[in-house]
């Protein structure tokens, strides 16, 4: 731990047992990007989950409104230490989105417009635990935190949430992302730390 | 936490305020004693660490101000509406006070005294401060290179370094210094507050036939502006530098 | 205009707690689109879990940078070469 500075007390947060390990809470809603944000034209979004198989499944931003959506109530938990509870969502549950596709993968390999990319296991992103978003606190969701639409994964690290979701690709193999190329864990359990490579 | 030092590697370091100067209202110049500095360039920055008591710490980088001078370091803070460092470091911040900086780092955006093409320095608010280290280190050096200075502020209240830049284009032969004012202007000033344009930087900079070396720091929207102008103009791109201190530039 | 971001200036500190050099003086090659320029001049984007520096010509990522408490991942594969003044 580097010297205490006399007086500085940083950004307003606080720690609690109902917080994962090394946490802080805050009221903002941090803005992290790795790049330029992409603007997509409506007319041309897309969302495709691509089988292993090759076999695609594709909506247009019509047909994602037009599916049944629900509005779940999260906690948020960024790598970088901050959380943030009780978030109100709008989205699309992935059960919905998978309930037509027939795989026998493990894993997803999540793409995004701009580039980002992200991975997990295929389990982590069913049974009520993901959801393609489009609205935030109410409101449509702001380019900056990831609109027109996200992906919104909360029992993992944010950094798997990817923003400016684009598609998922069904794999045997867990094939790293983004950040996890860089050091980051592959699987991101905020309640076991797993924060790096090795964790 | 012990670690090996690896030779070459930068470690932090702790410095301690010796004395701090106001600014202006907002922003004021540290003056800090940081044993063992090795010395640094005109342009060169510092990265600073604070730490809360719970641990927790975080960190912003900020241009030297000074020419080198021994274990003398200054930095200039603009506190920053809602900053978490900024407003510690201008307000809290006490002489006798420690702090880690890791530095000097920084060897693309800087001035070296042996230099001898014509210098221009275009400033967006607190985008002065490594161009000010640089016209103090060409007196401390007794350079002789001409230097033009486009210093482009909000309001004449927003200038640094104001006393010693009007004592500097009196005494410092080969330094001329040009305000331009956006927000609201000095009384007597021949026109309503506006940008950096292609005419102030046309007018008042160096042409592009003399070859010189510029220098453009302020905010990232006012970085990329002005160094367009400067290649549209005729500028070699590779002799302008740019550093972009963020949408606030501070 | 691009969205907000810093440049290749903002990784000097970083690097030079790896590298016993100034890397920011640097020349990079762009893997994507071929453009070289200083590595002071990428543009960074710092507010995020590590230090990602793009092409000012095309804005693929030539370098990213991550601390973690044992080590530093530094990743260059969207950088073919760097040049580094001695």
């Amino acid at each position: 731990m580097g010297i205490v500075s006399p007086g500085f007390q940083g950004r307003p947060r606080s720690s609690g047992p109902e917080l994962p390990p090394g946490q802080y809470l805050t009221e903002d809603f941090p803005v992290l990007s790795a790049g330029p944000t992409p603007r997509v034209p409506m007319d041309r979004w897309e969302f495709v989950i691509t089988t292993e198989t090759s076999r695609e499944h594709r909506w247009t931003w019509a047909e994602l409104m037009a599916l049944p959506s629900e509005t779940p109530t999260v906690d948020l938990h960024c790598v970088t230490k901050w959380s943030k509870l009780g978030t109100t969502w709008q989205g699309v549950s992935l059960d919905t989105l998978m309930s037509d596709v027939d795989t026998a993968a493990d894993y997803a390999f999540v793409h995004s417009y701009g580039g980002y990319t992200t991975n997990l296991p295929l389990a982590d992103l069913l049974d009520g635990q993901a959801w393609v978003a489009y609205k935030f606190d109410g409101d449509d969701l702001a380019p900056a935190h990831g609109g027109p639409a996200r992906l919104l994964v909360p029992h993992l690290y944010l950094w798997k949430s990817a923003k400016w979701v684009r598609g998922i690709q069904l794999r045997f193999d867990d094939e790293p992302g983004f950040w996890e190329t860089a050091g980051y864990h592959d699987y991101g359990d905020p309640w076991r730390e797993q924060r790096y490579q090795g964790d | 936490m012990a670690r090996a030092a690896i030779p070459g590697r930068l470690t932090w370091r702790v410095g301690k305020l010796a004395e701090a100067r106001a600014e202006t209202p907002t922003a004021r110049t540290l003056v800090l004693d940081v044993p063992g500095w090795p010395g640094h360039l005109a342009g060169q920055h510092v990265d600073v660490r604070l730490t809360a008591e719970d641990g927790y710490s975080t960190q912003r980088s900020y241009s030297i101000a000074s020419s080198a001078d021994g274990e003398r370091v200054e930095l200039t803070i603009q506190a920053v509406p809602d900053g978490e460092v900024s407003p510690y470091l201008v307000q809290t911040f006490s002489p006798g006070d420690p702090v880690e900086l890791r530095g000097p780092v920084g060897g693309w955006f800087v001035w070296r005294t042996s230099g001898m093409d014509p210098v221009l320095l275009i400033a967006g608010g607190s985008g002065i401060v490594p161009l000010m280290a640089m016209i103090r280190a060409r007196r401390a050096a007794g350079s002789r290179v001409p230097f033009r200075l486009i210093y482009s502020v909000r309001t004449p209240d927003d200038v640094y370094y104001a006393d010693e830049l009007r004592r500097r284009v009196r005494d410092d032969a080969g330094l001329d210094v040009t305000f331009v004012y956006t927000r609201a202007v000095p009384d007597g000033w021949p026109h309503p507050p506006r940008r950096v344009g292609v005419a102030d930087v046309n007018t008042n900079g160096w042409p592009p036939a003399l070859t010189p070396d510029c220098y453009v720091c302020g905010p990232t929207a006012f970085v990329e502006t002005v160094a367009d102008i400067l290649v549209a103009l005729g500028h070699d791109p590779r002799r302008v530098r740019t550093e972009r201190f963020g949408p606030t530039g501070g | 205009m691009s969205d907000p971001h810093l440049d290749g200036n903002a990784l000097a500190g970083p690097l030079r707690d790896v590298f016993a050099v100034d890397v920011t003086a640097a020349t990079s090659r762009c893997a994507s689109c071929g453009q070289v320029g200083a590595v002071a001049a990428l543009h960074v984007y710092a507010s995020a879990p590590g230090l990602v520096a793009r092409c000012p010509g095309c804005e693929e990522v030539v370098l990213r940078m991550v601390r973690t408490p044992d080590a530093a991942w530094l990743d260059l594969r969207g950088a073919v070469s760097l040049r580094i003044p001695m």
